[in-house]
């Protein structure tokens, strides 16, 4: 792109582009209507929260999850776009995953939705495998200095999802109840579930 | 699409914790083109991903604002360019049409 299409706002440029692939029968708005309202309403974190709650409820069905966590998320119907090959790692007291994407911003979006700009920004991509513990406590999660911090950085080909721990006075929920405690920061590993 | 839809369950909380996902209509619509021509295989979803990290690759902290869906929109444009599909001269000229509208047009999209 020359300098000077660089300048036209990125909102034209959009448009015209959109005009242009409509007008040779490339794209059809009212679909590109359905995948906007899809990915904003319906694509939220709510699957992957499920995974988690299914995880925590089901021993049988972790295990197969952090063993083959593409086969486990399939199952379940998860899979998509973005989320072809998933892997599950579990975090506990004393082991702790988080995940970036340095490379862009790739993330399971079947399983967490759209990526939250926090997650794209350049400065979390940079900071957080340099210095996780750092990073993790500017965002409000402190770690003791014993716990092992793992950083996963997300790849063409791979998508981590973070199996969170189980919080402490859950014990009575059901699967159904739990799944609203679990939060999309909580899967990616910048946060921890709160029993709430 | 291949998205399966998942409306049911105790649904709002867990989306509830999102701040908005797009800031601007534009990267809604910019992030559905890509999507919808992957979907058809226009390009495939690694074609665009490479786009995509040469673009965020050569970004300029001192000389534009970050914006993830700039980024997007350009590794779009780089891809459907290359195939030859809409070259961008058609995208500048189309938007510098655009752009010469009165202030009170209506956009298309919004009323299609």
């Amino acid at each position: 792109m020359s300098e000077s299409a660089d300048r036209i706002p990125a909102s034209l440029r959009t448009e015209a582009l959109e005009q242009l692939l409509t007008e040779r029968g490339l794209v059809d708005p009212k679909v590109l209507d359905t995948i906007i309202t899809t990915y904003e309403t319906y694509v939220g974190p709510l699957n992957g929260a499920k995974v988690v709650a299914k995880a925590w409820t089901d021993p049988s069905y972790r295990r197969w999850l952090l063993d083959d966590g593409t086969a486990a998320i399939r199952e379940l119907g998860y899979l998509g776009v973005q989320t072809e090959h998933v892997v599950v790692v579990e975090n506990s007291a004393t082991s702790h995953h988080v995940v970036v994407c340095t490379l862009c911003s790739c993330y399971p979006w079947q399983l967490l939705g759209l990526p939250p700009s926090w997650y794209k920004s350049p400065v979390y991509r940079a900071r957080i495998v340099r210095e996780p513990r750092e990073v993790l406590s500017e965002m409000g999660l402190e770690l003791a200095d014993d716990v092992q911090i793992t950083v996963h950085d997300s790849t063409s080909e791979v998508r981590w999802l973070v199996l969170p721990e189980r919080p402490a006075g859950t014990e009575n929920l059901s699967e159904e109840q739990l799944v609203p405690l679990i939060t999309r920061e909580a899967m990616v590993g910048v946060a921890k579930v709160d029993a709430r | 699409m291949t998205v399966p839809m998942d409306i049911e369950g105790p649904a709002a909380p867990p989306r509830s914790n999102g701040e908005l996902v797009f800031a601007e209509p534009w990267e809604s619509r910019a992030f559905a083109m890509a999507v919808a021509l992957c979907d058809a295989g226009a390009f495939t979803w690694s074609e665009f991903q490479a786009a995509l990290i040469a673009r965020i690759g050569h970004h300029d902290e001192t000389s534009s604002e970050w914006c993830y869906y700039s980024h997007w929109l350009g590794a779009l444009q780089d891809v459907l360019d290359g195939q030859g599909t809409v070259p961008d001269d058609a995208v500048t000229a189309r938007a510098r049409e655009l752009a010469q509208r009165p202030a009170d047009h209506d956009h298309a999209h919004q009323h299609r």
